[in-house]
This record gives structure tokens, sequence and C-alpha cells, in this order.
């Protein structure tokens, strides 16, 4: 058959000598990493914080700034292995409120146990990931507007709903209820340390950014979570199965607003319905801010750590150094500047070093 | 290079034995009829060449074979069995492996993932499992060799790569992943001289392995190198289907460059 061709195939090029390969230096491969821009700006916040507050020096307050980190950082790094997926999800906030309200009116209501609104509110929360995910998949439209409807729907449905079933805009006081004190213990509880205590969220930030950084770069999900925001056609031409990654995704997002909203309802015993509206941002700039690729395909779940710490040392510090408030959000944007200013500077030595 | 196609081509592949077989084939988008009626049999060991300008209908064919896109109407079968595929993992499956010209890579990701990506080595078979990092660089390290691909760094984003060497390592890909069938899209579109020179000869070589070869372009110079059947779209109808030994390059030629049309037209405009 291969004489009807007029190429003489099957003639294997010589084979060249393979040449010398070089491994890139570790500095290199450490400067190419998404999140290290972001360290260096967390360090450099942290000494400034140092060098100007004095109360900042000591170790109650850096739990605190700890404490602060978490809160954001819990959601923030569902939300940047979402961006890396390639979406966004602008209902992470508000999803945090409809998770603590329903838990807490749905108990309180029917006099549950504590644990029955847990497992209830997680459900919910699941089914708004599941939903927005869904419609992203199945109508290709921007996640940006199907979550942006999302925000709207659930910020008017907290207010409302809280609203019908209360009578005011916060729901009662849940300690007394059963079941309380013990999802306390898990949700919002303090931990000894003798130098200082910490509050158990930063632990389960930590745990919840260890996880999702060995899900993102040792496993077959990690890949795929890249691939499909890197290059949704070519995942899905290659058999990774993008719907369910990207709605596995948003549904991250939503399981990690509801421990948020655990956290608060069980730490403050009552839940304001308006909770949590503007957070989204927080937690997209976090990730941002910890390399993460607005595009998608590219970013780090420490990164969104990193980020979110920047963000906790930013509100707490100023509150050390005894500034008026009044001009924190001017200072947060200032320092956001600078923080993703540092990364691009990183980000760009790393590659010319290549 | 031929011994590694030759390694993992499948070992049940017999020259001769129809692999995809179309028939009247053809897909609507809504009211758009992209391709209608198109017959095309993809035998083992045999380059089939599809030809045509842009718009013929090229793309809408191969998204069928390799489950992108679902056929509207006729039948497909691949292994005899007829197939109805509604997701490219289907097509993977059953051994039809594609290379695309624009989607081939996620630059980005490493190149050593690319290779792997959907289809990963792991380290057990529960949800969470752990890839094997290891074997999968120097398995893609290795394979690229063979394959005379060099690349500097097995870890570096596959974007810096040419665009010649990420073609060719999405075919090493489809090789070693034991493809019975490899669809080629445009794969010499983008490339120079000798890059293309070096994809032909990989087509080539995975047809002497036993493989089945859809080669799609629009260039019947290199079509002509390496098919022993072609087919030329317009507007996705066929309007040429012959062997080899039944064409020439210059009605290839012709025909690819609008034939009756352009005798026509050459009429028209002479002074």
């Amino acid at each position: 058959m291969s004489s009807s061709v007029a190429t003489k195939p099957s003639a294997p090029p010589p084979k060249a000598a393979a040449p010398a390969r070089t491994q890139r230096s570790v500095l290199s491969r450490v400067l190419a990493r998404p999140e290290v821009g972001a360290l260096a700006a967390a360090i450099a916040i942290f000494l400034f914080f140092y060098a100007v507050a004095e109360p900042f020096r000591t170790l109650p307050a850096f739990a605190t700034v700890l404490y602060a980190s978490s809160t954001i950082g819990i959601v923030a790094v569902g939300v940047a292995l979402l961006m890396i997926g390639g979406e966004f999800d602008l209902s992470s906030g508000v999803a945090v409120a409809t998770s603590a309200l329903a838990a807490a009116m749905i108990t309180y209501q029917f006099s549950l146990n504590m644990w029955v609104g847990v497992i209830f509110s997680l459900v919910v929360a699941l089914a708004i990931g599941f939903v927005n995910g869904y419609l992203v998949m199945r109508t290709g439209i921007p996640s940006f507007l199907i979550t942006l409807s999302t925000f709207f729907i659930l910020q008017g449905l907290n207010l409302g709903i809280t609203k019908l079933v209360t009578g005011t805009v916060a729901t009662p006081n849940a300690s007394a209820l059963d079941g309380f004190d013990s999802a306390r213990a898990i949700f919002a509880s303090d931990i000894p340390l003798g130098f200082m205590t910490l509050k158990v969220t930063v632990l389960w930030w930590f745990f919840f950014v260890a996880v999702a950084s060995w899900l993102l770069l040792r496993t077959r999900t990690g890949n795929w979570i890249t691939a499909a925001g890197g290059n949704q056609a070519s995942a899905r031409a290659v058999g990774v199965p993008v719907p369910k990654v990207k709605i596995g995704l948003f549904m991250g997002v939503a399981f990690l607003a509801w421990f948020l909203g655990m956290h608060l309802l069980f730490n403050f015993s009552s839940v304001q319905s308006g909770l949590g509206v503007g957070n989204e941002f927080i937690y997209i700039i976090a990730a941002v801010v910890g390399g993460a690729l607005l595009t998608g395909g590219y970013g780090s779940a420490v990164g969104s750590a990193f980020g979110a710490f920047i963000f906790g040392m930013t509100t707490q510090g100023i509150v050390f150094a005894g500034w008026d408030p009044n001009w924190f959000r001017t200072f947060l944007g200032v320092m956001l500047l600078l923080a993703v200013l540092v990364n691009l500077y990183v980000k760009n030595y790393a590659a010319q070093r290549k | 290079m031929t011994d590694t196609i030759a390694e993992h081509a499948a070992p049940d592949l017999k020259a001769g034995t129809p692999l995809v077989e179309m028939e009247g084939c053809g897909k609507s988008y809504g009211a758009i009829r992209a391709l209608e009626g198109v017959n095309l049999t993809v035998n083992a060991g045999e380059v089939a060449c599809v030809l045509g300008d842009n718009g013929a209908g090229k793309s809408t064919l191969i998204k069928i074979i390799s489950g992108l896109h679902p056929h509207t109407e006729g039948t497909l079968r691949v292994d005899g069995k007829e197939r109805h595929f509604s997701s490219p993992r289907e097509s993977l499956d059953a051994g039809i492996a594609t290379v695309y010209q624009d989607l081939a890579v996620v630059g980005l990701m490493e190149v050593w993932r690319n290779f792997f990506l959907g289809s990963e080595i792991r380290k057990g078979k529960y949800p969470m499992a752990p890839l094997d990092i290891k074997a999968m660089r120097e398995i893609a390290d290795a394979e690229l060799q063979k394959m005379g691909i060099f690349v500097k760094d097995i870890n570096q984003p596959i974007g810096t790569l040419s665009g010649g060497q990420r073609q060719c390592v999405a075919i090493a890909r489809a090789v070693y992943f034991g493809a019975r069938v490899l669809i080629l899209d445009e794969p010499t579109a983008a490339l120079g001289v000798k890059q293309s020179g070096v994809v032909l000869k990989y087509t080539a070589a995975a047809r002497d392995a036993g493989l089945g070869v859809v080669f799609i372009t629009h260039n019947p110079h290199h079509a002509y190198l390496v098919g022993d059947h072609f087919i030329i779209l317009k507007l996705g109808r066929r309007v040429l289907d012959k062997k080899r030994s039944e064409v020439s390059l210059e009605e290839l030629t012709t025909e690819m460059a609008g034939g009756q049309e352009l005798a026509e037209l050459s009429h028209e405009l002479k002074r």
C-alpha cells in the first residue's frame, strides 16, 4: 500500500542527540508560582503596620488579624478555585447570609434541634451553587450575569422572608436552642493556646486552603479545573467533563459560604438579613491579589489565603494604628493597588529570568 | 518514531477493514444546513483526505466523528456498530482521537499536564486519588523525545512552545493513548514547510501502523503526499470522491480552486 504513496514514509528522522536538559533553578521555579507576588505584598504590609502601629506587634493582635483574615479567606479559597475554573460568583456574599438565616429561622420557627437547621441550610446553599452552575453551563450566559441575578434574588429573599417570618430584619437569638452549643463548638469556638486565643475559623481556613491546594495541584480534578478555565473547548475535546467540574466549583463556593454563614450564626447568635452584601467583591479581590487570573486558567489556593491575610491586616491595622476609620476604604484601595502592582512586578521579574 | 506509533497502535487493526463509516450524514444548526448527505469510509491503514474551502463543512464533519456535535441525519458506524456520539469522551472511548488545529492544548498548563489531560494516571481509583506526577512527567518526556520533540523543560507551560511543537505534542498524545482512528484537523495550516513535513511524516507513520487517519486540509499538495482517498466538500456537499488511483494532483488542485466556476470566471475576466 505504501508503494502508492509519493513520499517514502516510515524512515524515522535521524535521532538527533537530545540537547542537555536545563532544569530551571529553584529560585526561578518559586518565582514563577502565582502566589509569590501576594506573599511579597503581604510581608511588606505586615512590616509596614508592624512599624507604624505599636498594638499591632502583640500576639493577641495577631490572633485578631488571623481571625479577620479567616472570615474572608474561607470563602475566598473557593472563589479562587472557581476563578481558576474560569467563572465568577457574585452571589457568594449574600449566600453567606442566606445560609445563616435559613438555619436560624427553620430551627427557631419549628423548635427543632439546631443541627437540623445546619443540615437544612447546607442543602439550601448547595442548591444555590448548583443552580448557578447549571444555568451557566446550560445557557452559556456569562457567570457574571447569572450570579448577579442570583445576588439580587437572594438579597431580596433574605430581607423579604426574614421580615415575613420574624417581623424584623434580624433573626431571634438562637443561643437557647437545642444543639446550639455543640454546633458552636465546631463553627465558632475559641482555642486557647496559652500565649493567644485563636478562633477555630482560623484552623478551618488553613484546612480548607490545604485541601484546595492539594485538590488543585495533586489530583485529576485539579487538572480539570485548570483546563476548564484555561481553554474550555480544548478541555472538552480531550474528554474533560467541563459542566460537572464547573457546577462542582459553584457548589464548592456555596459550601464555603454556608460554612462562614454557620460561623456567623453561632458566633453572634443572631443574624442580620442584610449581612454579606458587598463581600463577594472582597473574595474576588483576595483571589486576584493571590494571583488568580480574571480570565481563568491560572492561580492558586494559597494565594487566596495571602490575599485574605492582606485584607485582614489592613482592616485591623488601621484600627490598631488609631487612624480615622472614615478613611478605611481609601486606605484599602491604596493597599490593594500596591499589592497588585507588587504582584505584577514579581511576575514580570520571574518571566524575564526564564 | 514509527516504532512508537506501532507500539501503541491497537493490535487488532487490519489494513483495509472499515473503522468509521458515514452514510448520508448531515448536520443542521437550526435552519442552517452545515453538512448534508456525506458518505465517508475510513479504513485501517489508510489516509482519507477531506478537502474544502472555508465553510465547506470540514469542521462539521470532524465534529460529528469526534463527538463535539452529534449528526442530525444519516448514520455513523464505528467498527461496524451504529453510533451517535453525544460527547467527546464517548468518541475517545471508541478509539477516535482528534487533533484540533486551534484547540489542541491548554496554553497555561505544563507540557506534561497537557499530554495527560483527560487521561491522567492516578495512584488509586478513589475520587480524590493523587496523580502519579513523576510517572506522567517521565512518560511524557520519553514519548516526546521518541517523536523527536525536545522541550527545554517538561514543566514549562505548553504555550511557550512553537505552533508546530504544540501540534506534535497533540499528535503524540493521541497516538500514545492507543487511538484506532486519528483525525487531524488542518494540522499543517499554521506551520512552516519544515514543520509541515514533520507532521506529514507522522501522518504516514500512523497509517503504516494500521491506524485509520482522517486528514482535513485545504492544501491539496499536502493531501496528495499522504492520501489514499480524497473527498472534496463545497458548501456542505460532496463534490468529489475518488481513490488515489483515479485522481491526479492537478485535478485536485483545480477542483479545490473552484473547478468549473474558476473556468467560467477566467472566461468572464478575459480581456
